[in-house]
C-alpha cells in the first residue's frame, strides 16, 4: 500500500493547498504522472506521482492546506480499489484544522490552541523562567497569555529562593554611579564600592584615576606585548606625575606657614613615653596628626572635596598620609576617622599604613582622604609645601623639629619648634580659613594634655 | 631615486614585485598597464623588459575577466600576482573575489585552495573625487576566505608580497596612493614579514591610537602633536584586517585604557566598527572610557582640495579624539 | 563563420555507451526529484532532464588531463566526469561522504582528483576560472583542453564577453560549451538577446564557433572532438553552441509559465535518449537499449541513495575548517 504525499516544491514550502484532484478513486497511474494540482505559495504546480498503481483513496479535499509530507492519497499497487469511501473525512485534516476538544478550562493552554494563546515572545519568557503556561490563568478575558502574566507567575515562582546575596552589584542603569568598564574592574579588584566615589570621567563618570588617584597604569609600554606588568617602579612615578602635574595645572594653590612651639608637647610626649614600653611608645607623629585630624574638623571647610566647580565637605576625616616608597615615590593611604581616634589608635594606624603602603598592600577604600598630611621632618627640611592631591583642597606640611632659639615669657631660650605648612587650593579655601586652621592646629599642640584625652564620638568642635 | 639608506614605498613596491617574480617562474603580474605603461602609479616600471610580456602580462580592461583568470591560473598551479590598478575598480571583479577566491577552499571542502594575490591601490587624499577614492579594504575585511594587508611601511611595501605569495590563500594588498612617494629606510635587508601581527609604531602610554595603511603617518603625526601636551600615545597598525591581530588590541588597550580608532574607510559598520567590537568582546573591562573614532565623513568623496580635507581624517582630528578619549581639554567638538 | 559538423554514421558499442551516460543522467536526476519532494534534498535542484547529450558529448570527446568547468546545472557533468554516484547523491544529501563534505549541495559538485571544478551557481562566474586554468596550462606549456559549460543566459553578462575576448586575445585553450536551452530561467532567447544568432556573435571575437544539435549526442561528441583537437594544436579557444531543451521546469519551484506544453512536447519528440536509443535499434542495435539498461541504472542509484542515507551529516565542528588552508606556517 503506497501513499501519495503533499510534495516539497522548494525549500521554503512548508505547506501546500490540493486545489485540484486529476485522478479519482480506480485510476491507474504510472510513475511521473500529473495526479494532483497544488498551490504554493508562489504558484500553482501540477504534481506528478513516483510510484505505479491504482488511486485506492483521495484522503485530502480539494482547497484543503496541508504540511508537507501529508498523505494526500492511497495508492494500491495491486488491483482495483475497493469500495472507497467518500474522500476527506475531517479526520484525516492536519491538526491545526480540526476544532478543538471540549476544553476543560485548565486544559486550555494545553490543547491544540496553546500555540495561540501566547506570543512566541510570552513562549520565550516562560521557558525562561521556568513558568508552565498550562497552569497560567490569562487576565486578558478573551484568553490570550501576557507577559505580565509571565512575569507575575515568575515572581511567584521565585519568592521561596533566597533573596539575592547583598554583595550583587546593582546593574549598570541602576542606581549605580555610572562608572568605565575598566574602573569598575579596579574597584571589584579593590573591593571598593563605587557609590563612594566621586567620578571626575564624562559626565560624572568614575574613571580608573577615581578609583585609584595614583594607582599605577597597567605597565610601561613596549614594541613587545610582554612588557605587560613589567616595569611598576616606572609606572608608579608616571601615576605620581599625573596626578601631581593634574593637582598644578588645575588647582590654584596658596601657600601658608606657620612656627610651632613643640615644647610642651615634646615634653609630654617624653614623660608619656617613660612610662610606656619600647614597642607601646608615641612619635610625635601622633601628636602632629591628632592635631591635624581635630583642625581638620573645627574648620570643615579645609576637610573638603573641590568637585564639578564647588565644594563638597568630606564630614569625616580621613586623613591622608604620605609615604614613600622604598622604590621611589609615594602613595597617600588615609586614616580613617582620624578625628576619632585615640593617639595610640593613630599611632597603630600609622604603623600598620606605612608598612602595607610599602607591602603594596594599601586598600582602595583608604585612598580618598579628605585632607593630607606630609610629614618631612625626619628627613631634616625645615619646610615642606605640599601639592595638594585633588579633589583635596589642602595637604598641611611637617619640617623637622628642632631646637630653636624662641622667645618665651620676655625670656630669649630654647625650644623645640617645628614649621607646619598649609597648602590649599584657592578655589575652595581662601587664605582666612587657611590661618585659622594653622592657629588652631598650633593651639591644639600646646595642649598635649587635651589631645591624648580619649576622643569623644559624640563631642562636636 | 632616494637618498642613500632610504627608499620610497612606490620603490619599495617595485622591488618586492621583482623579487618575487626572479624568485618563483610560477609567478606572474596581470593586470591593467602594468607592462608597456610601467603600471599606473609606476610601480611596476622597468620589469616588463626584465621579465617579458608572458610574465608581466598587460590584460585589457576586464577586471572580473582577468581577476577570474588569476584564480584560475592559481587553481592550474600558478602563482598569479593580479593589479586591479585601484580599489575602485576591483568593484567590476567583486564577484570573482567574492564568489570564488573567497569560498571555493571551503565550499570544496578543503580541495582547492587559491593562492592568489591581488594588488590594488587605495584610498583618497589626492583630489580624484567620488569614484577614484575608496577606501574599501574593510569591506573586503568582512569577507572568510581573504586575507586582507595593508602595507603602510616601506618594509611592509617590499616584504608583505613576500609573505603573501607564500599564503596558499587569496591576499588582497591595498597600497594606499598617498604613500606611494612617502620615503623611509630601505628595507632592502630589513627581512621577512609576519603577515599576522600588528606592529606597534610607536610606544605610548595614555591612549592607543589603532590604525592602518595611509592614515599611519597621520597618526604618527598626531602622537607627536599629543606628546608635546603631555599626552604619551601608543600608535598601533593593524597591517592585516583579516584576520585582525585581536591580541594586539587587547594588548594595546590593556597598556592604555583609552583607545581612538583612525579609518580612512566610513563609520557606518566600517572596519573600525569591528575593532571597537574586538574590544568590547575581549578588552571591556580595560577600557577607562568610550572609544573614539576618526573616520571619513560619510559623503562621497568630493574633489575641491579643502572639501576633500575636510571629509578625510586629518592630523587635527586624531589629536582632539585622544584628547576626549584620556579626558584632557579641549577635545570638545570631537 | 558558423559550421555544423555534419552527424555521422553511429558507431554501435559507443552509441551503446553513450547511451547508457544518458540514461543514468536522466534516472539520477529523476530520482533526485523525488527525493526533492520528500524533502530529503533541499535548496535548489536545477535538472538538466532533456540536456544530457550535451554533457555526455562534449565529456566523451575530454581526456583526463582536461579540466571541465560546469554550471548550477552540473549533476549529469560531475557523474560523467567520473564522480562516483555516490559522493554525488552524498553531496546532495548534505553528507560528509560528498564530494564536497555537503558544503556545496546540488550546485557545488567539485572534484580536484577529476579536474571537476564545479558547480559554479553566479551565471557566467564559471567562464573567467576556465579561462586562469586554461592561462596555467598555456603559461606551463601543458597539452590540455578546460571545458566551460554556461547557458545562453550567460551570454548577456560581461563576465562572458570579458573571458571571450581575453582567450581569443590570449589564443587560450577553452573550449566554451553553450548549452543553449533556449531559456534563461523563464526569459526566452529573443527576449534577452539582441542577436540570437549565439555563434556568430561568438565569433566576433575572432574564435571558431559552431552550431551543433545538443540532441544529438554523436553530434556533440563529434563537434567537441574536432574542437579539442584545434585547441590542442594551438588553434586557441573554440566556441559551441549546443542547441538543447529541458524539459522539465529551471528547478523544482517553478510553475514553467513561461512556455507553453506545445512547446515541450515538441521537443520532447527530440529527446536524445530516445533518437539515439532509434539509432541503435536502426542500426540493428538490441531492440530495447533503454530497457536493457535500467536494471543495472536502478541498482546504481539504489546503491548511491542507501550509501548517501547512511551517510554521516558532516559535523558541525568541522565548519570552521578550511576557510583557510590548514598548512604549516
Amino acid at each position: 500500500m503506497g501513499e501519495f504525499r503533499m510534495p516539497s516544491l522548494g525549500a521554503d514550502m512548508d505547506r501546500g493547498t490540493l486545489l485540484e484532484w486529476r485522478v479519482a478513486p480506480g485510476d491507474v497511474v504510472r510513475r511521473g504522472d500529473i495526479v494532483a494540482l497544488v498551490d504554493t505559495d508562489k504558484s500553482e504546480v501540477e504534481v506528478e506521482v513516483f510510484e505505479d498503481g491504482t488511486v485506492a483513496e483521495l484522503l485530502v479535499e480539494p482547497g484543503t492546506e496541508v504540511p508537507v509530507g501529508t498523505p494526500l492519497a492511497r495508492l494500491d499497487p495491486t488491483g482495483p480499489p475497493s469500495a472507497a469511501p467518500p474522500p476527506a473525512a475531517p479526520s484525516h485534516a492536519p491538526p491545526a484544522a480540526a476544532p478543538a476538544p471540549a476544553p476543560a478550562p485548565e486544559t486550555t493552554a494545553t490543547g491544540p490552541h496553546a500555540a495561540r494563546t501566547a506570543s512566541p515572545l510570552v513562549r520565550h519568557l516562560a521557558e525562561v523562567e521556568g513558568v508552565d503556561l498550562a497552569g497560567l490563568e490569562p487576565r486578558d478575558p478573551s484568553g490570550l497569555l501576557h507577559r505580565d502574566d509571565i512575569e507575575r507567575a515568575a515572581a511567584t515562582h521565585r519568592a521561596p529562593l533566597a533573596s539575592p546575596p547583598a554583595e550583587v552589584e546593582p546593574p549598570s542603569g541602576g542606581r549605580g554611579p555610572s562608572a568605565s568598564p575598566y574602573a569598575r574592574r579596579l574597584a571589584a579588584e579593590a573591593g571598593v564600592d563605587l557609590a563612594e566615589l566621586r567620578g571626575t570621567g564624562p559626565a560624572g563618570a568614575v574613571v580608573a584615576r577615581d578609583v585609584m588617584p595614583t594607582a599605577p597604569p597597567t605597565a610601561a609600554v613596549s614594541d613587545a606585548p610582554s612588557a605587560r606588568g613589567g616595569d611598576k617602579q616606572a609606572s608608579t612615578r608616571l601615576a605620581i606625575a599625573r596626578v601631581m602635574a593634574r593637582s598644578k595645572r588645575e588647582i590654584p594653590h596658596f601657600y601658608l606657614s606657620s612656627t610651632i612651639d613643640l615644647a610642651a608637647a615634646s615634653r609630654w610626649l617624653e614623660l608619656e613615653n617613660d612610662r610606656r614600653p619600647p614597642e607601646h611608645r608615641l612619635l610625635p607623629a601622633s601628636l602632629l596628626l591628632r592635631a591635624t585630624a581635630l583642625a581638620a574638623q573645627q574648620h570643615p571647610g579645609i576637610n573638603a572635596w573641590w568637585i564639578d566647580d564647588e565644594v563638597q565637605l568630606a564630614g569625616d576625616v580621613d586623613l591622608g598620609v604620605a609615604i614613600s616608597l622604598r622604590s621611589g615615590g609615594v602613595v597617600t593611604p588615609s586614616i580613617t576617622d582620624a578625628a576619632h581616634r585615640s593617639l595610640d589608635d593613630l599611632m597603630t594606624s600609622l604603623r600598620d599604613l606605612v608598612q602595607r603602603a610599602r607591602a603594596g598592600n594599601v586598600r582602595s577604600s583608604e585612598l580618598q582622604g579628605s585632607i593630607t598630611v606630609t610629614n618631612l621632618g625626619d628627613q631634616g627640611v625645615d619646610a615642606v609645601f605640599g601639592v595638594i592631591n585633588p579633589p583635596q583642597v589642602a595637604i598641611v606640611g611637617f619640617g623637622s623639629i628642632a631646637e630653636r632659639p624662641v622667645a618665651h615669657d620676655g625670656m630669649l631660650t630654647v625650644h623645640p619648634v617645628l614649621t607646619c605648612t598649609l597648602s590649599a587650593d584657592h578655589r575652595a579655601v581662601d587664605g582666612h580659613l587657611g590661618s585659622r586652621f594653622l592657629r588652631t592646629l598650633a593651639n591644639l599642640l600646646q595642649e598635649p594634655d587635651a589631645l591624648a584625652a580619649d576622643p569623644d564620638p559624640g563631642a562636636g568642635p | 631615486m632616494s637618498a642613500p639608506g632610504t627608499t620610497t614605498y612606490r620603490e619599495a613596491l617595485r622591488e618586492g614585485l621583482r623579487a618575487a617574480l626572479a624568485a618563483d617562474d610560477r609567478t606572474f603580474l596581470m593586470g591593467e598597464d602594468v607592462g608597456r605603461y610601467g603600471g599606473s602609479f609606476a610601480v611596476s616600471l622597468g620589469l616588463l623588459e626584465e621579465f617579458g610580456p608572458a610574465r608581466v602580462r598587460d590584460a585589457p580592461l576586464s577586471e572580473s575577466a582577468f581577476v577570474g583568470a588569476g584564480i584560475g591560473a592559481a587553481i592550474g598551479g600558478m602563482r598569479p600576482i593580479v593589479e586591479v590598478m585601484t580599489v575602485n575598480f576591483s568593484l567590476l571583479a567583486l564577484d570573482q573575489i567574492m564568489n570564488n577566491a573567497a569560498t571555493l577552499l571551503h565550499m570544496t571542502n578543503g580541495q582547492l585552495n587559491v593562492p592568489l594575490v591581488i594588488r590594488m591601490t587605495t584610498g583618497a587624499g589626492r583630489q580624484l573625487a567620488a569614484q577614484h577614492s575608496h577606501s574599501l579594504e574593510g569591506w573586503y575585511a568582512h569577507i572568510p576566505g581573504l586575507r586582507v594587508v595593508t602595507p603602510a611601511t616601506t618594509r611592509d611595501a617590499r616584504w608583505m608580497l613576500k609573505a603573501a605569495l607564500e599564503d596558499p590563500d587569496p591576499v588582497l594588498v591595498f597600497e594606499h596612493g598617498a604613500l606611494l612617494t612617502e620615503p623611509g629606510p630601505d628595507p632592502s635587508d630589513a627581512g621577512e614579514v609576519d603577515l599576522d601581527r600588528a606592529a606597534v609604531r610607536r610606544a605610548g602610554r595614555d591612549v592607543s591610537i589603532i590604525t592602518y595603511g595611509g592614515s599611519l603617518p597621520k597618526a604618527l603625526a598626531a602622537a607627536e602633536l599629543l606628546a608635546a601636551e603631555g599626552i604619551d600615545a601608543e600608535v598601533v597598525d593593524l597591517r592585516t584586517l583579516r584576520p585582525l591581530d585581536t591580541d594586539a588590541i587587547v594588548a594595546t588597550v590593556a597598556r592604555t585604557h583609552h583607545v581612538v580608532v583612525v579609518d580612512e574607510g566610513w563609520r557606518s559598520g566600517g572596519i573600525n566598527a569591528e575593532i571597537i567590537a574586538r574590544i568590547n568582546d575581549h578588552a571591556f573591562f580595560e577600557l577607562d572610557g568610550p572609544v573614539q573614532r576618526v573616520c571619513t565623513l560619510e559623503v562621497p568623496i568630493p574633489y575641491a582640495q579643502h572639501l576633500e580635507e575636510a571629509a578625510l581624517p586629518q592630523v587635527h582630528d586624531v589629536v582632539r579624539a585622544s584628547r576626549i578619549a584620556v579626558g584632557a581639554a579641549g577635545g570638545s567638538d570631537g | 563563420m558558423t559550421t555544423t559538423p555534419e552527424s555521422v554514421d553511429i558507431d554501435l558499442p559507443i552509441a551503446l555507451d553513450r547511451l547508457r551516460a544518458m540514461v543514468r543522467v536522466r534516472r539520477f536526476e529523476e530520482r533526485c526529484v523525488e527525493l526533492y519532494s520528500a524533502s530529503a534534498i533541499r535548496g535548489f535542484l536545477h535538472l538538466a532532464i532533456g540536456e544530457e547529450a550535451v554533457a555526455a558529448g562534449v565529456l566523451a570527446a575530454l581526456e583526463p588531463d582536461d579540466a571541465v568547468v560546469a554550471t548550477y546545472r552540473e549533476h549529469g557533468h560531475a557523474l560523467l566526469r567520473g564522480l562516483s554516484m555516490r559522493s554525488i547523491m552524498s553531496e546532495m544529501l548534505g553528507m560528509q561522504e560528498g564530494c564536497c563534505g555537503g558544503r556545496g549541495g546540488s550546485m557545488h559538485l567539485f572534484s580536484a582528483e577529476h579536474r571537476f571544478y564545479g558547480g559554479n551557481a553566479i551565471v557566467g562566474g564559471g567562464l573567467p576560472v576556465a579561462t586562469g586554468l586554461a592561462l596555467a596550462d598555456q603559461m606551463q606549456a601543458r597539452d590540455r583542453v578546460t571545458a566551460c559549460f554556461f547557458g545562453e543566459g550567460a551570454m548577456a553578462e560581461g563576465e562572458f564577453h570579458e573571458s571571450m575576448n581575453l582567450a581569443a586575445l590570449w589564443e587560450l585553450p577553452v573550449l566554451f560549451c553553450c548549452e543553449n536551452n533556449l531559456y534563461a530561467m523563464g526569459t526566452a532567447l529573443d527576449r534577452s538577446e539582441s542577436q540570437v544568432d549565439l555563434a556568430l556573435k561568438a565569433s566576433s571575437y575572432a574564435m571558431a564557433a559552431w552550431v551543433v544539435d545538443g540532441m544529438d549526442v554523436i553530434a556533440v561528441e563529434h563537434a567537441a572532438r574536432a574542437a579539442a583537437a584545434q585547441i590542442r594544436a594551438g588553434g586557441g579557444p573554440v566556441f559551441l553552441e549546443l542547441r538543447t531543451y529541458r524539459f522539465r521546469a529551471h528547478s523544482m519551484y517553478d510553475p514553467d509559465r513561461y512556455r507553453d506544453k506545445e512547446e515541450i512536447e515538441r521537443w520532447r519528440e527530440r529527446d536524445p535518449i530516445a533518437l539515439l536509443a532509434a539509432a541503435i535499434v536502426a542500426a540493428g542495435g538490441p531492440a530495447d537499449p533503454v530497457g536493457d539498461l535500467e536494471a543495472e541504472v536502478a541498482a546504481e542509484i539504489d546503491d548511491a541513495v542507501a550509501f548517501a542515507e547512511a551517510g554521516t551529516p558532516a559535523p558541525v565542528d568541522s565548519l570552521t575548517r578550511f576557510v583557510t588552508s590548514e598548512v604549516a606556517r
